[in-house]
């Protein structure tokens, strides 16, 4: 809970900040952009998250939704049905994290090897099908779109995003997931103590699958949403380092990469400080935007130290 | 035994770990209602046929069987859904979580679709430390616990998973006098409601207050079956060794300068400050009960954990937090948790005894001169005797005793002048106990000083020059070992939670 706190503090102030130095951060057209970015990062995150409070790694989020959002416009324009094509593509991500899961269980591979193999793959793949040509729906799949880039709207210029409708859903059913059924439970005892999970006979392998299934899940979910929004992907590039993005929000949030902590409010925190980070960026004019990355590896370390050196004064 | 087939049975198994043969041909029958005890020296073989029995392991040859029918368990799981539980040596539990989430871990009640329901978990834990008389808040993450309270907690769980035979494989080892005497009573009703146990434990006491029977091992061998009546302590030791223990020599203590002084010591845990002074050839024990600080006051002298107030090692001033400089100034600390703090467990018995010494050994710039490993670890286990004396066994699969004499070896391997030993011989056999007291009195007549903390009376008495006794974080009284009563020492360490 005090990890909560603290990081939400962060994004407070960083938030606060921006606002102070660029109006525009505030306004209603950023804010309504930054909640559907949010959004889209908090359901890549979550799926990071329970692979992460096993105490593994999902290196390969970026390449899925790479594979997921490229193949889907492709897909469509080819003249298979939109329905189809995004059940299918639920479908596909969800075998590539159970497989990602079985590896890392039953053949008992460490995942950091499975997942980045799974990111050269996927985007290999992904580029050699489509021979690096962006894709995009052109007049195809237009009902669909609102899923998102669609809006509720509640004042003229402000609407609620459709992808943070759907991010609240799934944080729902995640929160509910962890903390109130036996499999969640679970998974937190395999991140603690895997030898005792173990030895009270806890299915592990099962447990474990299951995570890394649900992230694969959850990246086929932001993949789709992503294409769904900009409407045109380029294999090259589409998702790249969004596995990082992932990552870095669930270890904000307050889960620990050796397993066993972590809670999806966190995650939903640490996924929305990645954005606003991302988006003060732009905003202020003297920071370059393209020193992006060291910016953020800069707070996300800061945060790390004071977490630790909190935690050490406290023991 | 009845005519009824026993409960659970091993016929003539046998098993091998990379070249060691653990166990050979070694068979053991347990009946309805009653406790075995299993005991044996370290490397006997013990924990490995318990774990043959509750299907860690599969024997090599030989079979197991559950009420007169063969069995191959598939798995700890397997094992435990035919009523077998085992009560693991080393701690397993899950410390971010609660105590009551790691009572009931992995057979949560549910409300269906796997949703658990917590009125009912939350009874089912409250009964399950009440059966003890425990009283831990549910909610407390078990990291909070002390080493005793999580060991106890462990035994819970074990005890109330219901299961028809129990496995205990050292249950005792870091339980306190009244602690133990809790957990024999619990062994002596569950034998009464009909349930069978096996009991590994060092502690010939215990087999002496509850063992129907006697099981010796001795490298890896079945070598005698006692008799309830012919339970005897002499007995069990010849079985054991194969000869009969000479009492350990007193020698007068050498009196030197003072080679260990701390001043005013305080920790984060425990604000009241504590001075003490070892000399030189001097061993002083520090006694009291699990949770008593002793473990936090080794650490911080050394330098693991931060402190106020002044340590010397000779004249030297010690910065704190900082071990580094500890080991140079001639200070060493064997730690109370062999598998996570003493050892690497992979690695051989070569890189292990070689590690502490590894920068002193090194040539220029850090290169490793050839065949330094092998040297240093050829004097380590010569010097204490490990078996067996082969270098390049993942140090895993040696028995507790033998890393244990790797883990002392190979800090003696570096002429410090001060020894910190935090429970020297927990889970160490009669023998190898044996043999690790006399090596520690030989330091001190060498002139090194020795502190060590011990929940072990019989340890305390035999090596030790001076008592110091300790009660939550605070040092209750100290006493030269040869004025002092065990009746002292309890009486001073359960002071403290009187009041």
């Amino acid at each position: 809970m005090k990890k909560i706190v603290g990081i939400f503090v962060v994004l407070l102030l960083v938030m606060l900040l921006t606002a102070w130095i660029s109006p525009a951060f505030f306004s209603a057209y950023n804010i309504e952009n930054l909640m559907r970015r949010s959004a889209l990062f908090g359901i890549m995150g979550i799926g990071a998250a329970f692979v992460i409070m096993t105490g593994g790694i999902d290196l390969s989020i970026g390449s899925l939704i790479c594979l997921v959002g490229c193949l889907t416009p492709w897909l469509v324009t080819q003249g298979f049905p939109v329905p189809l094509v995004l059940l299918a593509m639920l479908c596909l991500a969800i075998g590539a994290g159970g497989l990602h899961g079985w590896l890392v269980s039953r053949v008992r591979l460490q995942p950091f090897l499975v997942t980045l193999c799974g990111l050269f793959i996927y985007r290999g793949i992904t580029r050699g099908l489509l021979a690096d040509r962006t894709v995009g729906f052109g007049t195809e799949g237009t009902a669909w779109k609102f899923l998102g880039n669609g809006r509720i709207p509640i004042t003229e210029q402000f609407g609620l995003p459709i992808p943070l409708v759907i991010l609240i859903l799934v944080a729902v059913g995640s929160g509910f997931l962890l903390r109130k059924t036996v499999w969640g439970r679970h998974l937190l005892a395999i991140g603690s103590n895997e030898t005792a999970a173990r030895h009270c006979g806890i299915d592990v392998d099962r447990v474990k699958t299951g995570a890394y299934l649900l992230c694969g899940f959850l990246a086929g979910v932001a993949g789709l949403l992503f294409v769904l929004d900009t409407g045109t992907a380029q294999p090259s590039n589409f998702g790249n380092f969004y596995e990082l993005y992932a990552i870095a929000a669930a270890v904000l949030g307050g889960c620990s990469l050796r397993g066993g902590e972590g809670t999806i409010l966190g995650v939903l925190i640490g996924a929305t400080l990645v954005q606003v980070i991302r988006n003060s960026i732009v905003l202020i004019d003297p920071i370059p935007d393209s020193i992006e990355f060291a910016v953020i590896g800069g707070i996300i370390l800061l945060a790390v130290i004071a977490d630790e050196t909190i935690r050490r004064r406290s023991a | 035994m009845t005519a009824a087939p026993a409960i659970l049975e091993a016929r003539c198994v046998s098993k091998a770990f990379g070249g060691v043969q653990a166990l050979k041909e070694v068979s053991l029958s347990l009946g309805a209602g009653e406790i075995v005890a299993v005991i044996g020296e370290n490397g006997a073989g013990k924990s490995t046929l318990l774990k043959i029995l509750c299907g860690v392991y599969e024997a090599d040859s030989g079979e197991v069987f559950c009420e007169g029918n063969p069995r191959r368990f598939l798995g700890i799981h397997d094992a435990m859904q035919q009523g077998i539980a085992r009560i693991p040596q080393e701690l397993e539990l899950c410390e971010s979580m609660t105590v009551a989430e790691n009572l009931l871990l992995g057979r949560e009640p549910t409300r269906g679709w796997g949703v658990i329901d917590e009125e009912p978990a939350r009874q089912m834990a409250r009964r399950a430390l009440d059966r003890l008389g425990l009283d831990f808040p549910l909610d407390q993450p078990v990291s909070e616990l002390g080493h005793g309270q999580r060991q106890l907690l462990s035994i819970v769980r074990s005890l109330d998973a219901e299961a028809q035979v129990l496995l205990l494989d050292e249950p005792t080892a870091t339980l306190s006098p009244a602690e133990t005497d809790v957990l024999l009573q619990t062994l002596r009703d569950l034998r009464e409601s009909g349930s069978s146990l096996i009991l590994i434990t060092h502690r010939l006491a215990e087999v002496e207050a509850v063992a129907d029977r006697v099981i010796v091992l001795r490298d890896g061998c079945h070598v005698g079956t006692l008799d309830r009546k012919e339970i005897t302590r002499s007995a069990m030791v010849q079985g054991m060794v194969g000869r009969d223990l000479e009492p350990v020599i007193h020698p007068e203590p050498v009196s030197g300068g003072s080679a260990l002084t701390l001043d005013k010591v305080t920790t984060a845990e425990h604000p009241d400050p504590i001075s003490l002074q070892v000399n030189q050839g001097e061993c002083v024990a520090l006694a009291g009960l699990v949770g008593s600080g002793r473990s936090e006051l080794l650490e911080a002298v050394f330098g693991l954990r931060p402190r106020q107030g002044l340590v010397h090692v000779g004249d030297r001033l010690l910065s704190p937090q900082c071990p580094v400089q500890s080991v140079e100034a001639g200070l060493c600390l064997i730690p109370e948790e062999r598998a996570e703090q003493g050892l690497s467990l992979d690695q051989s018995v070569a890189e292990n005894a070689a590690l502490p010494g590894l920068y002193r050994q090194a040539g220029f710039a850090g290169f490793l001169k050839d065949g330094i490993t092998q040297e240093v670890a050829t004097r380590v286990v010569d010097h204490l005797n490990v078996q067996p004396p082969k270098l390049h066994v993942p140090i895993r699969d040696l028995s507790g005793g033998n890393q244990q004499k790797v883990v002392i070896g190979k800090w003696l391997d570096l002429d410090p002048s001060v020894l910190i030993l935090d429970e020297p011989t927990r889970g160490v056999d009669v023998g190898a106990r044996e043999e690790i007291h006399q090596r520690l009195r030989k330091c001190t007549a060498d002139g090194k000083a020795i502190l060590f903390a011990s929940s072990e009376m019989e340890e305390i008495f035999a090596i030790s020059d001076r008592i110091v006794v300790m009660a939550e974080g605070r040092v209750m009284g100290s006493c030269p070992t040869k004025e002092a009563t065990e009746e002292w020492v309890m009486e001073l360490a359960t002071k403290a939670g009187l009041r």
